[in-house]
């Protein structure tokens, strides 16, 4: 087959692969939150009541999709698209095994991924301006600062994998794990990845964008039908790039013993997902400033620090060899 | 940081607890006797109706479900209709806190959903049992004071004789 049908089909497979995923999430969610609050989540639709998803879907697109009269109409319709396109762009620079990729080549994919994430920022902010009440507003105003804080944090402990790795292509860095994940020369560098791409996903503890007991739903207050049903999706696809990204850059990607290697890398990302949710059900959300001095004063010096930590490492041995 | 990765392990282990969760449907919960569900007005022993329609229990009715009409039979007092919405019902119990002759009763039973609001109106013929319900026994004209035909005055249960008042045998 030539190598473009190739990639159309990888693109096409990753693409459904990943909405399936981020809208079965929606389900595995609230089933994984009803386990460990000791409840049994929805178990009626279907087996284990799996097809409660074909239900939300059904009830969601047969939903009056409203758009309030006060609102900036335009950018009000745009902003959830922003969110999915944002991610679902972000993901096809990552390697789900040596095959399966869109373009795990690209020589600045890790660039390319902080690029989008950073683009999703867009979605919240205009889509908490364009509703134009209130609550939106703070809601995309809290987004914009956390996100502009978390993502500089997130960057510099990237840079700490760029530096052992040797390159930005993630297929490079996978690569470079084949004898020791990162996770283990790069440990504070994955906690500050890890914390900067919670808060990146806007999910609890730090989903004060949208803190139901402050400011309704945040920024998207407003929204209702499919319009919400894609903020909702687009955050639990973040959830799985931020997953993917985790396992690719630290967890050594696809690689592993036995079994194939995309199924490894399905492991490794869903056991993140599974802490994303396990958060979501342990852990209380920190005050606005608490928020902001955790990522300035602590979160940003350890990410220098394990720059540093890990630039000196490497030019040592460097110089030993 | 440490108290969050405890509270994270804690919260994990909940996955092996025991769900609190009833199936309801396939299982039922317990109800105890007193639960106040579906109200029903109860039979005497003899199996005639124990309402004496006094009106009390529509009365008590914080919410003004309860509406009924007296009707008078031979010395006998019974509810021409009686009629309850549980469209409007809050199952306080008050009606049945009211009630005098034990005839008014909250039932241990909550599954009566309608498709239709006039559906939970329910007629006399709807809310009457066969049995005595909670007060086995009981029968309010064989202890009350009033003459009906079969039993005259002084001749219910711990009641003496009526004294002439105007006789002069000691």
């Amino acid at each position: 087959m030539s190598p473009i049908g190739l990639g159309l089909i990888n693109v096409f497979f990753i693409l459904i692969a990943l909405v399936a995923v981020a809208a079965l999430l929606t389900w595995i969610e609230r089933r994984l939150l009803g386990f460990w609050q000791d409840r049994l989540g929805p178990n009626r639709a279907g087996p284990f009541g799996s097809l409660q998803v074909v239900a939300d879907m059904i009830k969601i697109l047969f939903k009056q999709d409203w758009v309030p009269p006060f609102a900036d109409r335009l950018v009000f319709v745009v902003a959830p698209a922003v969110v999915m396109v944002a991610v679902l762009l972000a993901f096809a620079v990552i390697p789900v095994s040596p095959v399966i990729g869109v373009a795990s080549g690209f020589n600045i994919g890790l660039l390319f991924f902080l690029a989008m994430s950073s683009l999703s920022v867009y979605s919240v902010v205009l889509g908490g301006w364009a509703s134009n009440s209130k609550y939106s507003l703070l809601g995309g105003m809290r987004a914009a600062a956390q996100m502009l804080s978390y993502e500089v944090f997130m960057g510099l402990a990237l840079i700490g994998v760029v530096v052992i790795a040797g390159s930005f292509s993630l297929s490079d860095i996978v690569a470079a794990q084949r004898g020791l994940w990162f996770i283990g020369p790069q440990f504070i560098g994955f906690l500050v990845f890890f914390i900067a791409g919670i808060a990146e996903t806007r999910r609890l503890p730090f989903d004060l964008p949208e803190g139901e007991n402050e400011l309704g739903a945040g920024f998207h207050t407003e929204y209702s039908g499919m319009k919400f049903g894609m903020f909702f999706v687009g955050e639990y696809a973040g959830i799985v790039l931020i997953s993917a990204m985790i396992t690719t850059l630290y967890l050594g990607g696809w690689q592993g013993p036995v079994l194939p290697p995309a199924i490894w890398f399905l492991i490794k990302t869903f056991f993140f997902v599974g802490v994303f949710i396990l958060l979501r059900a342990a852990l209380p959300r920190p005050r606005y400033d608490q928020l902001m001095a955790y990522g300035w004063k602590v979160m940003l010096p350890l990410a220098l620090l394990n720059l540093v930590g890990t630039g000196a490492g490497v030019l040592a041995y460097q110089y030993s060899s | 940081m440490l108290n969050a990765l405890r509270t994270l392990w804690l919260v994990f282990l909940h996955l092996f607890r025991r769900r609190e969760t009833i199936r309801y449907p396939e299982v039922k919960p317990y109800l105890p006797p007193r639960y106040r569900g579906r109200i029903i007005l109860s039979r005497d022993p003899d199996g005639a109706e124990r309402c004496v329609s006094c009106y009390l229990c529509a009365v008590a009715c914080p919410v003004d479900c309860i509406a009924l009409q007296k009707t008078e039979e031979e010395g006998r007092w019974y509810p021409a209709f009686f009629r309850i919405n549980f469209s409007r019902c809050i199952f306080c119990g008050y009606c049945e806190e009211a009630c005098p002759t034990y005839a008014i009763q909250l039932t241990p039973d909550f599954e009566m959903c309608e498709y239709e609001r006039t559906n939970l109106i329910y007629e006399k013929e709807d809310l009457l049992i066969s049995g005595t319900g909670k007060y086995p026994g009981y029968s309010f004209y064989r202890v009350a004071g009033l003459a009906i035909p079969g039993k005259d005055k002084g001749e219910a249960e711990r009641e003496e004789p009526p004294v002439d008042l105007h006789g002069l045998l000691p």
